[in-house]
Order: structure tokens, then sequence, then C-alpha cells
């Protein structure tokens, strides 16, 4: 396939292998995105980096950093009668505090998994009786996808979707990440889908604020390789910005007709992230004349009788801030698997855990 | 839990996880559609109901029973078939419901005599549609050379059922003993007669209505002549088994468990048809997991498989087979995957359900 094959090229990848070989020095380089954990994983990435070149995992799997209170209250929805709960497959399995989306459909209630977001409104639109919730999860990447879906509510006078709002911003997190210096990174692979929307400028900040090298990646062995080695590069010459090896994909700037949605939609606010707490300004929340799709506006009174959720013996949180690796959890492959899992990470398509499970045993 | 666990000392972890356990309500004990996706929960479903008030004792888990009658064995097997859409590229239920019976016989080394077919139909199915699926049928199974002999024919209340459901069940005679997922050594060559992720990634399109234009076709098939012919030719075939639900990952983990034995898959060598990569790369599916429903995997001793591989090339379901790998020495049950880039790593069994993904 055209834009894939090429950069699964064996004889290229040599070439950079030899190269990173020259230029390699100790370097903890996360990658940030979900993506790239999946593609670091099933492509076997670590077994070809030189030895004190380490790599490790970000909170970038939006599955696994929805924080589960918020979880809990979108899967309390599923219980109110006529009410259809739309999602993203990746969040079937994900295990609430009592239930998961799957066990809820087990039990009778209507889930259902989009293709896209404006498959809910869809839906919402033919099926007037229903109450249709779509639980919006994901980064910069869908943001303006459920940003269309209500654009497109509005626009048809729905009364009966609304939008569980759980999205989060990219910048900030890593930005309170580094702040919080628990891990002690020399560099980040970015994530090449979120940097479509957003443009590679929103990270200047990086390097000028924390000294921590960048280099926006894609998502196949050559590109990722290609950001260690740029990486390595800003490492050796001790000065640290934000290189583009996505270039096919991402620009300086950011989309413009995205960015426009977004803030047509969504204006800033504070987010709670798994793992890592409130991270301020590092989500969204629906603007002032589309507040009528807000479901946790909407539904504040039952969401309100939603018990924080227990405590949990799940360590995905430490997971997702890179302290801790997924083969050292004392739950991996033990009590957690993908078929019994105790937290998000296991099961999420993009989680470190999953990654881990599925290609490193 | 055993009681060998049971006495170990508790961790902190463990205590608060069996808290966590006991508030769990009783919705853990309801049968998932993962159950049924063909990976591991299913054979955990299967070992824990059935096998255990039921199985008998020298189950082996191949896809068809083999049972001796007087100086013959016989093959014997069923399957049901709840495809939605009942239509789609590149086949219909009925050409599904003869040749995956059919298949699954054939994987016992077997020659497919009968079938059986039985019929579960929601009230309202225009007739139209189920003559369709009945001349769809005869066509298959005049291709498998087998005779349906026998069914049954049940009409439910609208929305009891989807459309229609059909179980066929198969009896075949037995050609070569002993071949079986427990039947594979070290050094057997791996054979896969083609492309895979055919069936489940055209399915897909057509229930969801995606990418239209995308021109994928089921694979569908039954595979008699290419098995009879590589049995008749008296080439040393150990095992096979068809790659259906869970793709050719759930199966060949599958073997290498029965057979206590590794085996290591070349990448590069299993065809994915450029149509069914461009939907898994925009799914997030990985091909490898992706149903197929007229492909075989055959395990043949490593001093016949060139001359297999030539014989089932010359079969039209065959013409794109390869040797996509090796059976070694254990670690048993594990199987490993040698990349497009050269790196090695784990092709698990898969889990749950496929879905797309987030982005």
């Amino acid at each position: 396939m055209k834009y894939i094959d090429e950069f699964r090229n064996k004889d290229l990848v040599q070439g950079i292998i030899r190269r990173l070989g020259d230029l390699a020095a100790p370097a903890l380089i996360m990658e940030v995105c979900g993506t790239h954990t999946m593609a670091a994983a099933r492509f076997g990435l670590k077994s070809l980096l030189p030895a004190p070149v380490q790599l490790v995992s970000g909170p970038g799997c939006p599955v696994c950093v929805t924080d589960q209170y918020d979880l809990d209250k979108f899967l309390a929805l599923g219980e109110q009668p006529h009410t259809v709960l739309a999602s993203f497959g990746d969040m079937l399995r994900v295990p609430g505090s009592h239930t998961s989306l799957e066990k809820q459909r087990a039990q009778g209630a209507d889930v259902r998994f989009v293709y896209a977001p404006l498959d809910a409104v869809d839906w919402a639109r033919r099926e007037p009786d229903k109450q249709v919730v779509f639980f919006g999860v994901g980064f910069e990447t869908t943001m303006p996808t459920t940003a269309l879906a209500v654009k497109t509510a509005a626009a048809a006078v729905l009364d009966n979707f609304t939008l569980f709002c759980v999205h989060k911003t990219m910048p900030g997190a890593l930005g309170a990440l580094l702040a919080g210096g628990e891990v002690k990174v020399s560099g980040l692979l970015l994530p090449g889908h979120v940097t479509t929307i957003i443009g590679s400028q929103a990270y200047e900040f990086i390097p000028r604020e924390f000294g921590v090298s960048c280099a926006v990646t894609g998502f196949e062995p050559l590109d990722m390789l290609l950001g260690v080695e740029a990486i390595l590069r800003q490492l050796r010459g001790g000065r640290p910005r934000v290189d583009n090896v996505y270039r096919r994909a991402v620009q300086v700037q950011a989309n413009p007709r995205a960015r426009a949605l977004l803030d047509e939609v969504f204006q800033p606010s504070d987010a709670l992230w798994r793992g890592l707490g409130v991270i301020p300004g590092s989500g969204v929340k629906i603007r002032g004349d589309y507040a009528k799709f807000d479901a946790q506006a909407r539904f504040a009174p039952i969401l309100a009788q939603v018990p924080p959720p227990p405590p949990s013996a799940c360590r995905c949180g430490e997971v997702l801030r890179g302290v801790l690796h997924p083969q050292d959890c004392p739950l991996f492959d033990k009590a957690c698997n993908p078929s019994q899992p105790l937290g998000p990470c296991m099961v999420s398509s993009e989680g470190a855990c999953a990654a881990a499970y599925r290609y490193e045993r | 839990m055993d009681n060998a666990e049971d006495r170990r000392p508790k961790s902190e972890d463990q205590v608060l996880m069996n808290k966590t356990e006991n508030r769990k309500p009783k919705t853990e004990n309801r049968v998932l559609l993962s159950h049924g996706a063909g990976g591991k929960e299913m054979a955990t479903l299967i070992e824990r109901v059935f096998l255990n008030c039921y199985g008998p004792p020298d189950y082996a888990g191949d896809d068809s029973a083999t049972l001796e009658l007087g100086a013959h064995r016989l093959a014997f097997t069923t399957d049901s078939f709840v495809v939605a859409p009942l239509f789609f590229p590149g086949g219909d239920i009925g050409r599904l419901a003869v040749s995956g019976t059919v298949n699954d016989l054939l994987t016992a080394a077997a020659r497919p005599l009968v079938l059986s077919a039985s019929f579960i139909i929601e009230e309202g199915l225009e007739i139209e549609v189920l003559s369709r699926i009945a001349a769809s049928m005869e066509r298959a199974a005049r291709e498998a050379r087998v005779a349906i002999v026998t069914g049954d024919t049940k009409v439910v209340p609208k929305g009891s059922a989807d459309k229609l459901f059909i179980t066929t069940a198969g009896v075949g005679l037995v050609l070569r003993e002993g071949v079986s997922g427990g039947a594979v050594r070290p050094e057997d060559r791996i054979i896969l007669t083609g492309s895979v992720g055919d069936h489940g990634a055209a399915v897909m399109l057509a229930r969801e209505g995606l990418l239209e234009g995308a021109a994928l076709k089921s694979d569908v098939a039954p595979l008699t002549e290419l098995i009879i012919q590589l049995l008749e030719a008296g080439l040393e075939v150990h095992a096979m088994r068809d790659p259906t639900r869970g793709g050719i990952a759930a199966a060949l983990n599958e073997i290498a468990r029965q057979s206590g034995v590794s085996m290591e898959i070349r990448e590069d060598e299993v065809p994915v048809n450029p149509g069914v990569a461009a939907v898994c790369e925009a799914l997030g599916l990985d091909a490898f997991m992706v149903a197929n429903e007229g492909k075989m995997l055959i395990f043949v001793a490593p001093w016949d498989a060139d001359r297999a591989l030539a014989l089932v090339r010359q079969n039209p379901y065959g013409r794109e087979a390869r040797i996509i790998g090796e059976v070694r020495s254990g670690p048993a049950g594990r199987v490993t995957v040698r990349t497009v880039i050269g790196t090695a790593r784990i092709l698990d069994a898969p889990s749950g359900e496929l879905l797309p993904r987030i982005c």
C-alpha cells in the first residue's frame, strides 16, 4: 500500500539502524502517542535500538487517560430508559468500577459503536424517542469530528443528542508531565495524528521551557526510527528543538478548518486525567451556544448520584506517566489480562499494557 | 483459583483486588459477544460450560470428531451460521453454511459425504430470499461433492432471530487417520492456501456500509477438491485447520498449544489483498485476526512441503498458496512473527471483538 510499504522497507530500516548506532548515547525517549506504542511493539522496534536508547510509553492513549469517575458516570447513564450509549469501539471492554459497556450491553443496555461521531447524530435523528449520548473521548485528532457532530445536531435542532465531553488536549498534559519531573526523559516522539490538527508550533514551549528534544513522528517503523534519529542528533548537538519528521502529514501551523471548528464548539477547560490528576487548561468543554448538547449538564441530577470510584489495585496511572513499565506491574499477565482487564491500558487498542501483552511477552 | 494459589501470602494488591472482586455484581456471569468471537473468551466458555458437562474424555480440540464405525472411521461436525447481511460480496449465508462444515470435515482428512441443514427463520423473511439461499447451497454442495440429506425448519416470531440462522452438520469418511491439531511436529512446514482476511473484511464493510467501492470479496468456498487431491497424493500431512473466526492468529495458536510446539511465521510470506490491507489499516484491525472461509492452514512434513505446495497451487483456490513458516520445538504454544522489517514479535490469539479503533 502506498505511503505504508515504503515506510516498512527493510533495507531503509537497516540503514537508519546503522546511523543510530553511530549516534547512540544514553537517552530515555517517550513515545507520547498510543499508536506509537502499538507500532513499536508490533514491529519489535525496541530490539533494533542501540542499548543506551530506551523507549517509554507516555500518556497518549485517549481511552486510558479517561478518568475512572468520568467513565463510571457515563456508564451510569446506560441504566436510564430509552438511552443509547454511543462510543468509539475502543471503550467496549474498559472496566468501570462496577461494569463496562460490554457487560452493560449483555444486560440489555442499548450500547452502540460508531465509526464516526456523526453516526450517533444519525441515530438520534432516526430515533426521536431515544436519548443518544456520545462519549467524546480523544485528543485533538478526534475532537473536530465530535465538534462536527455537535454542530450537525444543532443544525438539525435535535433535542435528543448530547455529548459527554471528556476530550483532552496534548500540549498541556506534556507540560504537566515534564514539570512534575518524575521521569527524566531526554526526548519526546510527538503524536503525528494530533499534530496534523494543532501544528508542530504547539510544542515549541517544550524545548524552550524544559530543554527536552522533540520530534513529530508518524506511525510506521521508518517514521519512528527517523524520530529517534532526530532526537539523538539534537542531543548530540546540545540544542533541543521541535523537528518534524512526519512532513507528509504535518505542518508548522494548525489546520485552519479544524481549528475554527474546535474554537466554534469548544472552549478550553481544566481536565481530569487518569494518573495525572487535574491539569489546568488540558481539556475542553462545550461553548455557551451549544451548551444544550452537554450531557454532563443535561443529566447532572443523575450524574450527581454516581459515587466516586472505590480504590483499585490497577496501576495504569503510573504506566501512563512512564514511571512503570507494563511488565513490571505485579498484576501484568497475572490478575490482569485482556480477557479480565483491571484497567484500561490492558484493553485499549492503544494501551501500553495491551501492546506489551500482545506482542512482547 | 486453585488451593495452592489460595494459600500463597496475599500482597496488598491482591487483597485490594479481592475486595473489588466481591463488589462486582452478578453481571460477570453473562454471555458476552466476545464469548462468540473465536478467541480466548470462547475457548474459556467452551471449557467451563460444555466440556465440563459432557466433553468426551479424549477431546482433542479439533474441528471434527472422529468415530469408529465397523471397518471405517467417520468424521462428524456441526456449525451454525448467523452472518449479517445474508448476502455479501463473494457469497451468502447458504454457501457459507455448506463450505464451513465441509472445510471442518476436511481438517480431519475426511472426504465429506452428507450434510444436514436446519433453518431458524424470522417471521416475515421473503420466500424468494430463502429460495435464493437454498439454490446457493445446492451449488456449493455440488462443488463440495456432498449431498444435503436431511434438515429442519423452524419459524420464530419477528424479533426473535435476525432474518435467518442456518445450522449444518456433516459426516465424512476419514481417508487418513491421525491428522489432528495435536499431531504437528517440529520442522513441519506451514502452508497457507491463499490471502488472509478477505471474508471478515468483506462482511464488515457490507454490514456497515463502509468504504463502498473498496471491491472486497469474501473467499467463502468449499476446499474439497484441493484437500482430497493432497491426501490422495500420499503426502505426509500432519494437521489442517481452516482459519475462520479469529483468523490465522487464532488457528496457529490453537495448534501450537494442542501439539505443544512453537511456530515462527514470516509476515512477508502471508498474502494480504491490498483492499483488505487498506481496510485493516483504516479500522485498526490486524489481518491475521480477521476471518477466512475458504482457506486452509496445512502442516506438512518438511520433505513433502514443496510437493504439497505445488499441488495446492494447481487448484483454483490455492493459486496464491505459500509456505508461511515452520514449526519449532517449544516453548509450547508460542507463535512468533518475523516482521517485514526483520524483527520478531509474538502473534497472540485474539481477544475480544473486532472493533474499529478511535483514531
